[in-house]
C-alpha cells in the first residue's frame, strides 16, 4: 500500500489519539506529504546515510554459517554496521531532518533496547537539537550500556515507572509529553506503529534496506527466495518487506516466543494476538479476554511489545507475508551460532531472525538464496547473553 | 439517555451549572466506590463519571494511571462493574457516564458493549483516545443508546469543532489543558478564551463541559464566570479517597463535592 490516505491498511492503523493530538499529527503529516519527495530535503537525507551513517550496507554472503546449515546460500543484509549499531538511524536521521524543517526545537523519543534512543541522540547531536527519551526502568537496568551512551551523546534520558516498565510504557509516557508540550514538541516514535501518519512515515524512511538488498542481489544473481526480519514492531521487518513484497520472494517475519507460545512468556504479537487499538493504532494485540494489554516477555528488549505496526498485521491477514517465532533458547544457540561461525555478534533482536533462517536454510535446497536483515549488532546484549548461560549452567 | 439532556435542562432552570464528578470504580476498592458515590450524590453532584480501568491510559495523569492499576489489581472486571453500576442505579437517578478506553468497546464488539452498559444503567460514554475519523461503528452501536461524549481541545479548530458537535451529545467535553488529567498548570488564559470560543462555535446546541486540572472551589467558580456549562473534577476526588478512610469517606466526599457544587449556584 503506497501511501494509505485515510492510514488505514485493510482494517489496520488509523489514528485512535487524543484530540489534543489532532493537530500535530496534522501538521506532521503534511510536512512529511511535502517534503518526502522533495529534491533538496532527499539529497540532504542522502548525504547524511552516506557519508554519517555509512550507507549502503554490504551483503554479507555467511559462507560459515550457511555450510554449517547445509542448505540454501545466506545472505546477511548487514545493518548492525551502521552508525550506532543498528537500524534505527535510518529513521532517526529522517525524522530529525524533518523535525528540523518544521522548526521544532524539542524531539522526544522513546526506547525499548536503547537502540531507537541511541540512534535518537546521534540525529539529534549532529543536526544540533536536543532529545529527551524515555525508557521502561527495566529495560535501564538490562541495557544499562545504552543509558550511558545517550547520557554522554546529549540525551536526557527519562525511565519509566508505570506499568510493566518496558517499552509499552515508555510509549505511553513519551505519548503524555507530547500532549503536554505539543506545540514545542516532535515525537520521533522510533517503529513502524503508533497513529497514522508514523507507520508509513518510519517504513518509508526504512525502505532503504529493502531497496539496497534488491539492488544487491541483482549483482549476485537474481531476487531472493527468501527473505527473514525479526519483528517487536516491525520498522526493520517492513523496510525490508516493503520493497519485496510484488517480486515472487517468500517472506518471512520472526517474532519472539519467549519462553515458548504456549507460556506467558513472550511477545508474539501476530502469532498469538487478536485485534485491538493502541498506540492510536488498531493492529494486533497481545490482550487478555477483556481487552487489557498483558505483560510480554523477551530476551530481546527491542523485542518486548504487546503490539505490532499495522502494516504487518494487513500482510499476516492477507497472506502476503508469514510470520513466525523463535524462543529465547533457539535465539541463544542463533547467537552464539553466528558469533562462532562468523566472527559476527548480532543483537539478541537480531538473532531472532537469524534463528528462523538457520531453520529454513536446512530444509532449502543449495540453489536457493536466503537474505536476512541482521538489524543491529549485540554488544549491548553481551551481558544478557553471559547472565542467560550463567543461570542455564551452559557457562 | 435523556437522563443527561434532562438534567442540564433542569440545572438551567434554576439558573444553576452542573458539577461532574469522576471516580475510578474499584478504587481502592468496591466498597470505597459505593460510599463515594453515596457521598457526591449527598454533596450535590449532577452527574457522575465512572471509569473503568484500562492497562494503559495515555490521557491520564499519575493519579488516575495509579487508580487504574489498582482497581485492575483488585480484580475490576467488566461484569463486575456493570454490577456495581446495577446497585448504584437503585439508590439514583443521577446521570452516569462511562470513561474507559476505546479497546476496553471494541474488545468485546461495540454494540454489545454499549448495550449491556445501558442495560446496567449508564447514559454515555467518554473515550479519550476515541478521534472523530475512527468513530463511525461506535457511533452507529450508540445511536439511541447511550450519549457519546467526544473531548476538544484548545487548539482544536473552528471546522473540527463544528465537525465534532455533530458527533456530540449529552455535552461536549472541552479539555481545559494541553496535558494529561490531573495535573494543576494554573488557569491559563487560552483556557478562558477557548470557553469563549467554543461557546460561540456551538451557539447552545450542546452544553460545553470543561475538566483536567479542574480541582479546587476557585477553579470551579473561575471557569463557570467564563461560560462553562459544566465542570469535571476527578483526580482531586481520587486523591481525597486515597486519604480518607472508609468510615469517613462518604462524609468527606459529601462535604468536598458541596464545597464544589456551592460555585456552581448562581447567586
Amino acid at each position: 500500500m503506497k501511501y494509505p490516505k485515510d492510514g488505514r491498511f485493510g482494517e489496520f492503523g488509523g489514528k485512535y489519539i487524543p484530540e489534543t493530538l489532532v493537530p500535530a499529527i496534522e501538521e506532521l503529516e503534511e510536512n512529511y506529504l511535502k517534503f518526502k519527495d522533495n529534491k533538496d530535503f532527499k539529497r540532504e537525507l542522502d548525504y547524511y546515510l552516506k557519508q554519517y551513517a555509512g550507507r549502503p550496507t554490504p551483503l554479507y554472503y555467511a559462507k560459515n554459517l550457511s555450510e554449517k546449515c547445509g542448505g540454501a546460500k545466506i545472505y546477511l543484509k548487514r545493518e548492525d554496521l551502521l552508525h550506532g549499531g543498528a537500524h534505527k538511524i535510518n529513521n532517526t536521521l529522517g525524522q530529525a531532518l524533518l523535525a528540523k524543517k518544521m522548526n521544532k526545537k524539542r524531539i522526544i523519543a522513546e526506547t525499548g533496547a536503547g537502540q531507537h534512543g541511541v540512534a535518537t541522540a546521534m540525529a539529534c547531536a549532529v543536526l544540533g537539537m536536543k532529545s529527551e527519551v524515555y525508557m521502561g526502568y527495566k529495560d535501564t537496568i538490562r541495557q544499562k550500556l545504552n543509558v550511558y551512551r545517550m547520557n554522554m551523546l546529549g540525551a536526557k534520558v527519562h525511565p519509566v515507572k508505570s506499568g510493566s516498565q518496558t517499552l509499552k510504557d515508555a510509549i505511553n509516557e513519551a505519548i503524555r509529553d507530547w500532549i503536554t508540550n505539543v506545540e514545542s514538541t516532535y515525537y520521533l516514535l522510533g517503529s513502524a506503529v503508533g497513529p497514522h501518519p508514523y507507520p508509513v512515515m518510519v517504513r518509508d524512511f526504512q525502505s532503504v534496506i529493502g531497496e539496497e538488498i534488491k539492488v544487491q542481489m541483482k549483482k549476485i544473481s537474481k531476487t531472493p527466495d527468501i527473505v527473514i526480519a525479526c519483528v517487536g514492531g516491525g520498522s526493520n521487518a517492513i523496510g525490508t518487506f516493503y520493497p519485496l513484497v510484488d517480486t515472487n520472494a517468500e517472506i518471512i517475519g520472526v517474532e519472539a516466543a519467549g519462553k515458548g507460545l504456549k507460556s506467558k512468556y513472550h511477545s508474539a504479537t501476530l502469532s498469538a494476538g487478536s485485534k485491538g487499538v493502541l498506540h492510536g493504532m488498531m493492529t494486533y494485540l497481545l490482550q487478555d479476554d477483556e481487552g487489557q494489554i498483558t505483560e510480554t516477555h523477551s530476551i530481546s528488549a527491542g523485542l518486548d511489545y504487546p503490539g505490532v505496526g499495522p502494516e504487518h498485521s494487513y500482510l499476516k491477514d492477507t497472506k502476503r507475508v508469514k510470520y513466525h517465532s523463535a524462543t529465547d533458547a533457539e535465539v541463544i544457540d542463533a547467537f552464539l551460532m553466528l558469533t562462532r561461525t562468523e566472527g559476527i555478534i548480532p543483537a539478541l533482536e537480531s538473532a531472532h531472525a537469524i534463528a528462523e533462517a538457520m531453520k529454513v536454510a536446512k530444509k532449502s535446497k543449495k540453489s536457493e538464496s536466503i537474505v536476512v536483515t541482521l538489524s543491529g549488532r549485540g554488544d549491548k546484549d553481551v551481558e544478557e547473553v553471559q547472565r542467560y548461560l550463567s543461570k542455564h549452567g551452559k557457562n | 439517555m435523556a437522563r443527561i439532556k434532562e438534567k442540564f435542562a433542569e440545572l438551567s432552570a434554576k439558573k444553576e451549572k452542573a458539577l461532574i464528578a469522576y471516580i475510578m470504580v474499584g478504587y481502592p476498592n468496591e466498597n470505597a466506590t459505593i460510599s463515594a458515590v453515596r457521598g457526591l450524590i449527598k454533596g450535590g453532584a449532577d452527574i457522575i463519571e465512572l471509569g473503568f480501568p484500562f492497562s494503559d491510559p495515555l490521557a491520564d495523569g499519575p493519579i488516575i494511571q495509579n487508580a487504574s492499576t489498582v482497581s485492575l489489581d483488585n480484580g475490576t472486571k467488566i461484569s463486575r462493574f456493570f454490577n456495581i453500576v446495577k446497585k448504584i442505579r437503585k439508590e439514583t437517578d443521577i446521570p452516569l457516564i462511562l470513561m474507559t478506553y476505546t479497546n476496553i468497546l471494541y474488545h468485546k464488539g461495540y454494540s454489545k458493549f454499549i448495550a449491556e452498559a445501558k442495560n446496567a444503567g449508564i447514559d454515555g460514554f467518554i473515550l479519550p483516545d476515541m478521534s472523530i475519523e475512527e468513530s463511525k461503528e461506535y457511533l452507529a452501536s450508540a445511536k439511541n443508546m447511550a450519549d457519546t461524549i467526544f473531548l476538544i481541545s484548545p487548539n482544536t479548530t473552528k471546522s473540527r469543532i463544528e465537525r465534532i458537535t455533530k458527533s456530540s451529545s449529552g455535552f461536549l467535553y472541552l479539555v481545559a489543558v494541553y496535558g494529561t488529567t490531573g495535573v494543576k498548570m494554573g488557569i491559563q488564559n487560552y483556557t478562558l478564551n477557548a470557553i469563549k470560543e467554543v461557546k460561540k462555535i456551538t451557539k447552545g446546541k450542546i452544553p460545553v463541559g470543561i475538566g483536567f486540572g479542574v480541582s479546587t472551589p476557585e477553579d470551579v467558580k473561575k471557569y463557570i464566570k467564563a461560560g462553562a456549562d459544566a465542570v469535571i473534577v476527578g483526580s482531586a476526588f481520587l486523591k481525597l479517597i486515597e486519604k480518607t478512610p472508609q468510615n469517613k469517606l462518604e462524609s468527606s466526599i459529601a462535604a468536598f463535592t458541596k464545597s464544589l457544587k456551592r460555585q456552581t449556584v448562581q447567586t
